[in-house]
This record gives C-alpha cells, structure tokens and sequence, in this order.
C-alpha cells in the first residue's frame, strides 16, 4: 500500500554563500521557510525540483525535504532540517544573525 | 621549521590561480556543479549545513608566528572571526564566501600554507606527533620523514585516484602521541642497537569499520621507507576495492587479504621498485633535516621557574596539567587548550591566534603546533618565561588547566556544521565540560579522554576514546551511543559498545555516572578511568548507566 505524501519543500544551498534556501510559489529563493511553496501532491514535488536542479547558476544540491504544517506556515518534521533553518547552536550565527 | 622553496611556491601559485578560474567558470554557469565539486574539494572546499567550509592543511601541525597571524587575519577578514582547529591538524573556516576563497588562498599561499590534499582519495596531509623535536621521550624527530612524505606524494601521479583516501602519520616516541594505529598507514620511528629505523603499520582506521593497524614490518631502514611505502600504495592501489566506498580502505583490503599475504606483495613489490630509488629521496631527507634542526636553546633558561612554580597555585595547577617534560634541561612544551569550559573545542578567535602567535614569537622560538586533540602547543619554551606566557593567555581565556582531563573533549563539528551528520557532537562537549566544572571533580578523575563524533565516520577519534560518544539518529531524534575502554596511544584499543544510546537530554547525566562509578571503583587515585575499566571490565560501568536489572538483560 502506498504511504501517505508528506507535504514538502524544494530546499538547497546558495551557490555564492552556501547558505540555506527554499524556493517559493514564484520561483524565488528564499532564506526562510515560512515563504517556501508547501507541495502536498507528489508528481508536482518532482516538477518542482526539476526547476530547481536547472538553476544552477543560484542553487546547489537541492532537494525535497519534509514538513509538518504549524501555527506560522511550515515547519521542519526533521532536526536536522530545523538546525538548517536556523543555525548552528554553539553561537548565533548563520540565520539567526540575519534574523 | 620547513620553508617552501621555489618548487613549491610555483605549484601552490598554480593552482591557486587555476582555482580562481574555476570558481569564475563556476559562477558564470559554464561550469556544473558536477565538474566543479571535485575541483573544489581539490582545494579544500566543502559545502556544509549553512555555508562553505575551507579545509587549509597544517603540515604535521607545524606554525611560525607569521602564519598563525595570516589564519587570524583570514578569520576576521573572510570568515567570522574564528577558526575551528581539527583532530587532523587542519584550521577549518566555516563561513567562507565562494567569491572570496581565490583571495583566501592566495593570502595562505604568501605565507606557505595551502588547502591541497585535504580531500579526495589521494594521500592526505601527513600528520606526527604535536610534541615532536621537543619531547623528552623522543628518538628522533618524525617530521623530517612526514615531510620527505609530504613532498613524495603531493601529486605523485600514480597516487591520485587511489581507490579510497590515505592518511599516514608519524610518531618519533614510544608514547604514541599521533595515534598512529588508526591510520592507513602508521610509522613508528624506534632505536634498534643504535640504528634508526620504523616499525610501519598497516590498515588501521577509525569510521564505520574501525580497526587498529598491523604491523608489516618492525623495522624498515630509513633509507628504504619510500620506496617502502611506494610499494604499499602500488599494492593498495591495485588490490584495493573501487566497487564499494565502504570498503574500498586499506584497512578492508589487509582484513580481506590477510597481513601475510600483503606482507608478501608489498615485499616484491619493494625489490622491484627499491632500484628506481637511486638516493636522490635520501638527499632531500638530509636537506629537510636540516630545515628541522633545533633551534639555538638557551643556556640557563629555568632561572628563577622553581620559585615562582612554589610562590602561586593556579599557575602550578596549570604547569602540572598542561605543561610536559622537554627534551631540553630548562625547556618545557606548554600545550594551550582551546577547551575552555564551555567553549566549542578547537576553536579560536583571531584576538586568541594573536596573543598565541606573539606569545610565539616573543618567547618560545617562533615555533607554534596544532596537536589531533585540538589545542595549540608551544614545543619550545625557556622555563623562566613560563610565568609570564601563563599571565598572557590568561588574560585571553587561554590559560584554562585542563589537558588530557575529562573537559579536554575531542569534538567533530557534528550536525552544527556537517552535511553528514546524524546528530550534533558540540553541544554535548560543551555540556559535558560545563557540568564537570560545576561538580569541581575534574582534577580527583584525573587523565580521562571523551571523544564525540557526529556520525559513524569517527572523524571525532570515539573509537578510541576512554569514553567514546557517537551520535545518531534514531527514528528522528538526536540518540547518543556510548563506547567504553578506547585507547589512541601505543596500546591502541577500539572501545566496546555499552549498550543502547541515550536521548541528547539523558547523554550527560550517564556520563556522569559513569565518572562517579569510575571514583567509587578505583583502588586509589593513581588509578585512571581506562586502567579501572582494564581491571573491572564492562560490567559495573554498564550497572551505572543501566542499572542493575537492565544490565543483565543488556548483557544478553
Ligand atoms: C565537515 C566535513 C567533513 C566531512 C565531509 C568528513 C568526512 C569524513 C568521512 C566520509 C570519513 C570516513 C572515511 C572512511 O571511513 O572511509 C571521515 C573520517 C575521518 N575524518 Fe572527517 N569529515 C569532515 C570533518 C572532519 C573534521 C572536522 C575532522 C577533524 C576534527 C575530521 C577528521 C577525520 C578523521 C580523524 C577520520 C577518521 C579516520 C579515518 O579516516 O579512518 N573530519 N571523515
Ligand atoms: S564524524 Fe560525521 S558528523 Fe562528525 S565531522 Fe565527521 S562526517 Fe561530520
């Protein structure tokens, strides 16, 4: 029996910084989560990678990573996704400097 | 100290240069990223969790002055003010800009560093013994050899596409320092009846398949090390395992074939290449050597050391725990720890690199090394400047007393920084540290060594730490699994799983216990953690984490 979809999002690396990015509903790539397109349909998750994998020229490595739906948008289903969206926890750099 | 001739600038210039081409062909999209990764790993670069990181190599962990303040200005200019000192000897940046890693190399190349070979199956930067040409227990200086090797394999055509990376050290003493046992290969410089030779070692590794080295040969002459070497990387090269990553290391192909049936390869192998070698590696060796020589040591240097040393107790906690025996009357080799209580291990400021580096230059002959349990040693130290050198790094929050007790953690970045971590090891290490200090136990536990890795890569030494930590990810959560009775020295031993890991919240009151259990256990305060579990076995330390009814069931 198939398993249920889990809701994703086209996440990567930018290619000058190497910092986290998610792609949005209008094709951008955004530093935060919470304006990341949420796709809930699996042959759409593969599309919306393949128009990820062809910018190279702004991304590296993207892939879909699993969320959960919470109170403010999206949210990491998996820690290590959650350390990616917000930084390392020995000092506050990376994301949460920006923040 | 070893200074690049002109060989060597031209090369390092070269592919500086090549590499700011590639990196412009990168952002202008004619290169992928698939051609363009293993030319950046070429040089050191990784893309991590959050940012890029630069792997700069640190040639058996040897620094003068002027180059510790090129790391420190590197930090502060490109990255964020610190570096990340690793148990292979390397500085790692964390947040360098992709645009910005030509100019960083160029800035390491004026001053003779580079990032080669930090990556890719080729022969990685060869690492010794951090006390080496200072110890008391030394037969010979190992790193005139890690050097000869050094400039041996820097892209040593037949050795660039081995079938798995290589790692190599060397230790010059008995007390094996460089861990040794868990390289690919490892060399042991030993004295036989006068005669100075190496007992080489073969297959030893940490990662997924740990295992410790054998020995192929209790003693190679020196004048036939590389060609000796030469044959066990043919010999690796050629029987080595390309189909599966996981076992495509040495230390797989000796397992497979047998220590016997390598023994016999490599020593064919050795008569046929032996005669290629026409000394030309024994006239480098003598020219290195001399690079290596010791530098001018002071007559008198202790002068008033003994009444100062009796005058003021923290600066006596802190010689009696960071300080070791020179091979020099009136010297010592001061190691500073970059493990403060709390602080991340390994890491550095640029303000901290500075004072090190003055502290260097001003009073310890310009000499700085990197040891694999990420501190900073001073190898050549008058002991009349001792006082004056602790006051200085006491003011920069370097002067913490605490080498080799259990706050000395060994540390990967773990899933703070590594794209291939299964769970965090930094927070862990901080924590351990911070509680033990709180407790005001460390120094009645005395020598105890904690290593954490991130992943079953080990990159964090667990397999050989008297408490070993690995963290993994168990149905989604941050789960620590212990490893008891490690050892890195001459007596290398891979620790023992105690049993099922533990929650990140659970991980640093078993340890806890583990250490109370160890004080109740012990027959008298000389006898250590290790040499406790050496006694006693698994048993009453698995009762303290376990308890005593899921023990036995553990046992099972
Ligand atoms: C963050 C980027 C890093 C990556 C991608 C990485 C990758 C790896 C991998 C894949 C292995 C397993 C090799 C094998 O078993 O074949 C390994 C082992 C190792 N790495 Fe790392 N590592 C990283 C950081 C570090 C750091 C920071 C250190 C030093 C603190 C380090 C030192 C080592 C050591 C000592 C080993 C085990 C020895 C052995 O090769 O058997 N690595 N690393
Ligand atoms: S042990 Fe794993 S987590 Fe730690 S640095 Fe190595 S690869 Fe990364």
């Amino acid at each position: 029996m198939p398993r249920p979809f889990t809701p994703k999002v086209v996440t990567a690396s930018a290619l000058l910084e190497g910092d986290v990015v998610y792609m949005t509903p209008d094709n951008r790539w955004s530093r935060y989560l919470a304006e990341a397109e949420v796709i809930e349909y699996e042959p759409h998750a593969q599309i919306r990678l393949l128009d990820a994998e062809m910018q190279p020229d702004q991304v590296v490595g993207p892939y879909l990573a699993d969320v959960r739906f919470g109170a403010n948008g999206p949210e990491p289903a998996h820690f290590r996704e959650a350390f990616r969206m917000k930084g390392p926890s020995n000092y506050a750099h990376g994301k949460q400097e920006q923040a | 100290m070893y200074h690049y001739n002109a060989f060597d600038r031209a090369f390092v210039a070269e592919r500086s240069a090549q590499f700011r081409a590639q990196v412009e062909r990168r952002i202008d999209g004619s290169l992928t990223e698939k051609e363009f990764k293993p030319l950046r790993l070429m040089n050191g670069l990784y893309l991590q969790l959050h940012a890029y990181m630069l792997r700069v190599a640190i040639p058996y962990g040897t620094l003068n002055s002027a180059q510790m303040l090129q790391l420190a200005m590197i930090a502060e200019r490109w990255d964020k003010g610190y570096g990340h000192f690793t148990t292979r000897q390397n500085i790692q940046y964390n947040w360098p800009k992709l645009r910005d890693v030509p100019d960083i190399l160029d800035a390491l190349a004026e001053v003779g560093l580079h990032a080669i070979q930090t990556s890719g199956n080729t022969i990685r930067n060869v690492t010794a013994d951090h006390f080496a040409g200072a110890a008391a227990d030394e037969v010979a200086d190992p790193r005139p050899m890690a050097e000869l090797i050094r400039q041996w394999s820097t892209d040593h055509p037949e050795f660039q596409f081995l079938p798995r990376k290589f790692k190599i050290a060397v230790t010059g003493s008995p007390n094996d320092r460089a861990v040794t046992a868990a390289h690919d290969i490892g060399l042991r410089i030993i004295s036989r009846g006068g005669d100075i030779g190496y007992c080489v070692l073969v297959g030893g590794g940490l990662g997924r398949t740990p295992m410790i080295g054998k020995v192929l040969a209790d003693f190679v002459p020196e004048a036939d090390v590389l060609p000796y070497l030469e044959s066990i990387v043919a010999v690796y090269n050629l029987l080595g395992r390309r189909d599966n990553k996981y076992k495509a290391r040495i230390k797989i192909t000796v397992h497979e074939t047998g220590i016997d049936e390598i023994r016999r390869l490599v020593e064919r192998e050795f008569t046929a290449r032996k005669v290629a070698f026409t000394g030309i590696d024994q006239e480098w060796l003598a020219g290195i050597r001399a690079q290596f020589a010791p530098p001018v040591f002071e007559r008198d240097a202790a002068a008033a050391f003994n009444a100062t040393y009796a005058a003021q107790p923290a600066f006596r906690a802190f010689v009696d725990t960071n300080v070791a025996e020179h091979r020099q009357p009136g010297y010592a080799i001061v190691s500073i720890s970059l493990k403060s209580h709390g602080a991340t291990p390994g890491d550095a400021t640029a303000a901290q690199m500075r004072v090190m580096a003055d502290l260097a230059k001003t009073y310890a002959h310009d000499e700085l090394r990197i040891s694999h349990e990420q501190n900073v040693i001073l190898p050549h130290v008058p002991k009349r400047h001792l006082a004056t050198i602790h006051a200085a790094l006491h003011r920069a929050d370097l002067a913490t007393a605490n080498i080799g007790l259990i706050s000395d953690i060994i540390a990967c970045p773990g899933m703070d920084y590594c794209a291939l971590a299964t769970a965090r090891s930094i927070p862990i290490a901080q924590e351990i540290a911070t509680r033990f200090e709180a407790l005001k136990v460390e120094h009645d536990v005395g020598p105890l060594k904690i290593k954490i890795s991130g992943c079953i890569n080990a990159c964090g030494h667990h397999h050989v730490g008297h408490i070993g930590i690995l963290g993994l990810d168990r149905a989604g959560a941050e789960n620590y699994q212990i490893t008891l009775g490690g050892d890195g020295t001459e007596d290398a031993v891979i620790g023992a799983r105690a049993g099922p890991g533990f929650g990140a919240r659970e991980i640093v009151p078993a340890v806890e216990r583990l250490v109370f259990a160890y004080l109740d256990l012990r027959t008298s305060p000389e006898e250590t953690f290790l040499d406790t579990y050496r006694r006693l076995g698994m048993a009453p330390f698995k009762a303290a984490l376990y308890g005593r009814g899921e023990a036995s069931v553990n046992a099972a």
